[in-house]
């Protein structure tokens, strides 16, 4: 279980978010939702300890994670950054095998090689098992570094961004296969997204923010053109198609 | 690998200004015979000393680049070398030490001119201070740190020039000498001191090997995969520039080594960090030692100082390098 209470946090003497208290619950997908600088990567970056947050504590199973040390948080806490680069030039295998970092002591194990082919055959990457990361397309890499989120077997799964660069197939196939793994496995999965209809297709609460606050958060039934109007400064009609919502341009 | 080394030391233990037979190598290693003396006090101690110090620089640059980021580090672009040329040009001109020495041919065996070797630390350690101080304290980037370690590097350079203009020549001739890194200057004590650090910065390096893996994918990356990127930067960087730091306060300054060793690796091997750090202490002995063995026959009887072979072959080596490879 998750909890962030009262954070401020930025970078310099910019305050980047401002009071964000939230809760999450085991089992459920989370869409972190608002426009460009609105502090969403921030959120993330405070939740992995990846900066230091001004004010507030962030308490993983009431524990604040100040005190949990880096190795500890990493075997609870996956974080995949927006934006990667990487001048590595190892095999996509090795890559994902990366993710078992926090359980190596001296070597690998057969479990984690075991896993990680696991996750291989999962994402359809078998093919490129001993391809150079370096040599990949965008989204192939993007691919390859979700896998290895997964591969680190957390608690906790923060993607920011994690469908740029994927065509429209993978990028349903992706968040298919972490709808079903965060439930299956009763996780706590956390992604920052653009796309407001996959969103509403495959998360199960939204938060929104605007300007570093929260501006709203609830589950699909809350969301209504006025959120959405006002976070974006856009003019949108919401549709009720079925079970789940479409957000068309209403110009 | 390993067995072009055996073979390296046995070519350059049994070559020299007494030329020996493999076999009579074999004999006096063994037995106590004519050549015993000069083999055992001098030939493999020399040896020995090039392969530490080899391994020493191989492995330093190897983590060095790593742990910046930058394929140019190496103990040179960090100002260590000119900080401990500075200290010994200190201890030589304005301490007045190391007067009374003949230098040159490898009759003269073991340089133990302690004061100079003492500034020579101190003064590499000196800039192994600054440099670990902007990078802790100040929180400066990979980037900023290898600019800094250049500008360090012409600070010493200017400061060893000026105290040159006030010596005399044979104070300046002194100096110059003791930058010709020479592997013959190292005895056995020499060699223990190398040889304990380097084991103490191998050790910790080999365990932090996934750790220097996960570098590869930028801090944030790092961080969130469990990896205390500043704690192990820092110890990196002082290991590294300590172990070479020992090996040039006696030796003096020989170059290149540190840098081609692993980019030699990265080329036939890759850049995993669990080949690339023993292999690169291998190839650095590698090439030390054959760099040796080329100073001491290329001239023969003349014994040129291994840091001008070094520096001469390693220059053509690394374009070689930049032209093969498509990545660094
Ligand atoms: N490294 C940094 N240094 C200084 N300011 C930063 C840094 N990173 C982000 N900011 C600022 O903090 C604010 C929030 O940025 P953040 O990256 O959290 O936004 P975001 O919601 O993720 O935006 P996007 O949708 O564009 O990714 C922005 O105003 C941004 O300019
Ligand atoms: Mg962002």
């Amino acid at each position: 279980m998750l909890e962030i209470s009262n954070i401020c946090a930025g970078y310099g003497n910019k305050l980047s978010i401002k009071n964000i208290s939230l809760h999450f619950n085991k089992g459920n997908v989370y869409a972190i939702l608002g426009p460009n600088g609105s502090g969403k990567s921030t959120l993330l970056k405070t939740i992995d300890k990846i900066i230091k947050p001004k004010e507030g504590v962030v308490y993983i199973n009431k524990e604040d994670v100040q005190n949990l040390s880096r190795k500890k948080l990493a075997k609870n806490i996956a974080y995949l950054p927006q934006k990667n680069s990487t001048s590595a030039s190892s095999t996509v295998f090795e890559t994902i095998l990366l993710g078992r970092k926090p359980y190596i002591i001296f070597e690998p194990r057969q479990e984690d090689l075991k896993l990680v082919e696991n996750i291989i055959y999962i994402f359809g990457l078998k093919y490129f098992s001993f391809r150079n990361v370096g040599e990949l397309s965008g989204g192939e890499l993007q691919k390859v570094l979700i896998a290895r989120a997964l591969a680190q077997q957390p608690k906790i799964l923060l993607l920011d961004e994690p469908i740029n660069h994927l065509d429209p197939k993978n990028q349903i196939e992706i968040l298919k296969v972490l709808k079903k793994i965060t439930s299956e496995l009763g996780i706590i999965t956390i992604i920052v997204l653009h796309d407001l209809n996959l969103a509403f297709k495959f998360a199960d609460y939204f938060i929104f923010m605007k300007q570093g606050k929260i501006y709203a958060k609830g589950d699909l039934s809350s969301i209504e053109d006025k959120i959405i109007k006002e976070v974006y400064d856009i003019r949108v009609k919401i549709l009720n198609v079925g079970r789940s919502k479409l957000l068309v341009i209403d110009e | 690998m390993i067995l072009l080394l055996i073979a390296i030391f046995f070519i350059s233990i049994a070559f020299g200004s007494i030329k020996m037979s493999l076999e009579e190598v074999i004999n006096a290693l063994l037995r106590n015979s004519e050549y015993s003396y000069v083999l055992w006090n001098i030939r493999i101690t020399r040896a020995i000393g090039g392969i530490l110090t080899g391994a020493a620089l191989g492995v330093s640059g190897a983590v060095m680049q790593k742990v910046l980021k930058n394929p140019l580090a190496s103990p040179f672009t960090l100002g260590v070398s000119h900080g401990a040329a500075f200290g010994a040009a200190f201890a030589i001109i304005v301490l007045g030490a190391g007067k009374s020495h003949s230098f040159g041919s490898e009759a003269v065996t073991i340089f133990n001119n302690y004061p100079v070797v003492i500034f020579a630390f101190l003064g590499a350690l000196t800039s192994i201070a600054i440099i670990l101080f902007l990078s802790c304290f100040k929180g400066a980037s990979p980037e900023s740190i290898v600019l800094a370690g250049v500008a360090l590097s012409s600070l010493f350079g200017s400061a060893t020039m000026f105290l040159q203009y006030f010596a005399d020549d044979f104070q300046v001739a002194a100096t110059v000498f003791w930058t010709f890194g020479d592997i013959g200057k190292a005895g056995w004590l020499e060699n223990k001191i190398i040889f304990i650090t380097f084991l103490v910065g191998i050790t910790y390096f080999y365990l932090n090997r996934w750790n220097f893996n996960v570098l590869f994918w930028g801090d944030e990356i790092a961080k969130s995969l469990g990896v205390n990127i500043k704690i192990l930067r820092l110890i990196s960087m002082f290991l590294s520039a300590l172990v070479v730091s020992v090996c040039i306060s006696f030796l003096g300054i020989i170059g290149f080594v540190g840098l081609i060793s692993p980019h030699i690796i990265r080329f036939l091997i890759g850049d995993d960090c669990r080949f690339l750090i023993p292999y690169s202490a291998l190839m650095g002995a590698f090439l030390l030692c054959l760099s040796d063995f080329i100073a001491r026959t290329i001239l023969s009887p003349v014994v040129l100082p291994v840091g001008i072979i070094t520096s001469f072959a390693g220059a053509p080596m690394f374009f070689y390098l930049l032209i093969k490879r498509r990545r660094f």
